[in-house]
């Protein structure tokens, strides 16, 4: 079973504050993470791999620091690393992305299955995966989070609804997305990460040319969508503040929420 | 593609530093500096008056789209059963079609779905597109994909909309790539630009933290998925329309998936999205043992309980409670938020609710600024003080 997992390196929206004065976010001390959601892809690439054989290839796409999470895809047990890293990339749309990852499967070629995280927590998108899925014309199922059968040529897989789930079945090849209920990620091992880093590191990058991507198709240029405003969000409204002790103020509060009809 | 600025030029005026959505520009000595962090999109070199920002990039041709037209909305339906986001949506549809001066399509697909129509209608269609094909009974990623392929390549329409649930946020990606157009997801307002006559998306970003406008400038339809809860639907029940039925052509081969079974897990409670009132709690809960308090409340205002990421990751409430970005966005008529100091991500999810109340320790906390009515003080006296109340007085009118 020859397995790619597709990780994103993404800023660690949870620390992420706003400055009171300019509304603009604060970057400075944001760290770096491997995207939550594909941990759990890498994990389950990893063991499925322990129990089948094959192998695992970890691919991420973004700036030459990026390197870390594939690094550490390695550390987690990957076999091979590949990073897509070329300015002409920059500034993509998930249409643009997903052609690049695209042109990548295509060029690695034998892959039984390709795992993604659901979504990425500074896009929340989740557009990648169903979209690399079609690029490759291959069947995808998103929100797996339970894996009941597996052979080379088949899989059945838990996909969760909001009011329950369905157990879909699909031919490999195929793509899933997955989400955190699926496993508990293992941590990186430290033999394993000296060995990704060091000199003997194996970690391929891979520019625009590599992967037979024109520039005018990927990175802003290729990009369908474009960002034309960013602002704080606003939210208007005008508390009152209503005092005294307990009983009073819930009493006055009572008082309005009937007034407006509301109990 | 690279983009640089030319100092003499520069006044200093910053535009471009506000202008960048990804804060890749900033001044040192008084001139405009493009940082690494650039992804050369070029927001700032429109925002320039001094045209002091120089580009090696070619200007983008933007094609002629005025033949596409129609407002399609997605009427997601499972076992016979329209989800409520899909009337939200041709509410927001009947008004962006209206500024267009275009028609509203529901798009319906399934097997023996024909009856929908008729709600449809009453919710802002003009038209009603069926497709009805026992491939489409139930829900298949490539057999809807495909289905929307031919119907789009056919009608070419200007917008098309879909609920941000689990199958739209299946179906709308694999859909977009299919007929190669850009596609925003999870969007809070939807507005029709009225010089260019474009879809404005907004959505947030970073977890929450800002928002972004987007434009879909380069393909049709213009593509968006929208949460359910955000948009508000309009109901008109002496509206009629017409039903256009289309066949497919897909075999169960090209489909390649198939369903099995599709289980569904009790909800023991309501559901948030249609809640009119909801009890809250953060971190000033302080255990699952505090939470019993506010189901109390909830219970007895006759709404739901729920809670914020932090009482998820305690394990206080289950995960379908959460309020906020990263949950539900949520529009009750009433929302207490208890000991939830209000990060900006759960204050996105409650924007829609009509009356907010916060409670807290903490008068600085940022809950108080999104709130009509505040309480400083301690929930776990204010709460059971609450219930007490509301309770003798209910007790009292029914005397």
């Amino acid at each position: 079973m020859n397995i790619i997992v597709l990780v994103k390196q993404v800023p660690d929206t949870t620390e992420i504050k706003l400055d009171p004065k300019t509304g603009n976010l604060i970057r400075e001390g944001i760290e770096s993470i491997m995207n939550p959601d594909d941990r759990h892809a890498l994990e389950a690439a990893v063991s499925l791999k322990e129990s089948m054989g094959g192998s695992v290839t970890a691919v991420s796409m973004g700036p030459p620091q990026a390197i870390d999470v594939v690094t550490e895809a390695m550390g987690m047990g990957a076999d091979r690393g590949i990073l897509l890293s070329d300015r002409a990339f920059s500034g993509a749309d998930t249409w643009a992305t997903s052609l690049t990852l695209g042109k990548a499967m295509e060029k690695i070629g034998d892959y039984d299955l390709i795992i993604c995280g659901r979504q990425a927590i500074d896009g929340d998108t989740a557009q990648i995966g169903p979209q690399v899925a079609d690029h490759l014309n291959i069947p995808h199922v998103s929100y797996v989070f339970g894996i009941d059968e597996i052979t080379q040529e088949h899989l059945v897989v838990r996909r969760r609804l909001e009011n329950g789930f369905e157990r879909i079945e699909t031919p490999l090849p195929a793509l899933l997305t997955v989400i955190g209920e699926l496993n508990t990620p293992r941590y990186a091992v430290v033999g394993r990460l000296i060995a990704a880093c060091g000199e003997k590191a194996s970690i391929e990058i891979w520019n625009a040319a590599d992967i037979g991507c024109k520039t005018n198709e990927i990175g802003l240029e290729g990009s369908l969508t474009h960002v034309i405003k960013t602002f704080a969000p606003k939210f208007k409204r005008q508390g009152e503040i209503l005092e005294g002790a307990a009983g009073e103020s819930i009493s006055t509060l009572l008082g309005k929420l009937r007034e407006n009809r509301i109990l | 593609m690279t983009v640089w600025i030319d100092a003499d030029l520069c006044n200093g005026c910053k535009r471009c530093v506000k202008a960048c959505p990804y804060e890749g520009v900033e001044m040192r000595d008084g001139n405009a500096h493009i940082l690494e962090r650039c992804t050369s999109c070029g927001a700032c070199i429109e925002s320039c008056k001094q045209k002091a920002i120089l580009t090696d990039a070619k200007p983008r041709e933007i094609p002629d789209f005025s033949d596409r037209k129609g407002v399609w909305v997605f009427a997601e339906q499972r076992d016979g059963a329209l989800h409520s986001v899909s009337l939200e949506l041709l509410g927001k549809a009947g008004e962006l079609a209206a500024s267009l001066e275009q028609d509203v399509s529901a798009v319906l697909m399934g097997n023996e779905v024909e009856h929908l129509a008729e709600t449809l209608f009453q919710h802002g269609a003009d038209h009603v597109v069926l497709v009805e094909d026992s491939c489409l009974a139930q829900y298949r990623a490539i057999a809807y994909a495909t289905a929307f392929e031919q119907l789009i390549r056919r009608f070419n329409p200007n917008i098309l909309l879909m609920g941000a649930t689990h199958i739209g946020r299946d179906l709308a990606p694999r859909v977009s790539r299919r007929v190669a157009v850009g596609l925003t997801a999870d969007c809070t307002e939807l507005t029709i630009d009225p010089d260019e006559k474009i879809l404005l998306q907004t959505r947030p970003a970073f977890g929450g933290n800002i928002m972004a406008t987007i434009a879909n400038r380069y393909s049709r339809p213009q593509m968006a998925t929208v949460r359910p809860g955000v948009m508000a639907p309009k109901e008109q029940p002496e509206k009629r329309g017409d039903i256009i039925r289309e066949t497919l052509s897909i075999t169960e081969q090209d489909i390649k998936t198939k369903v099995l079974e599709i289980v569904r897990e009790a909800k023991k409670r309501g559901d948030l999205g249609k809640a009119k009132i909801i009890v809250a709690g953060g971190r000033g809960v302080g255990d699952a043992e505090g939470f019993k308090a506010l189901e109390t409340l909830a219970e007895v205002l006759g709404g739901e309980v729920a809670g914020t990421r932090v009482a998820v990751e305690e394990g206080w409430i289950p995960a379908d409670r959460q309020v906020g970005q990263t949950g539900q966005s949520v529009r009750p008529e009433l929302y207490i938020a208890c000991g939830i100091s209000g990060a900006i991500q759960h204050r996105a999810g409650i924007a829609n609710a009509r009356y907010i109340v916060a409670i807290n320790r903490d008068a600085r906390a940022p809950i108080f600024q999104v709130a009509d009515w505040g309480i400083v003080g301690d929930l776990h006296a204010l709460v059971p003080e609450m219930i007490r109340q509301h309770v003798s007085s209910k007790v009292k009118g029914e005397r």
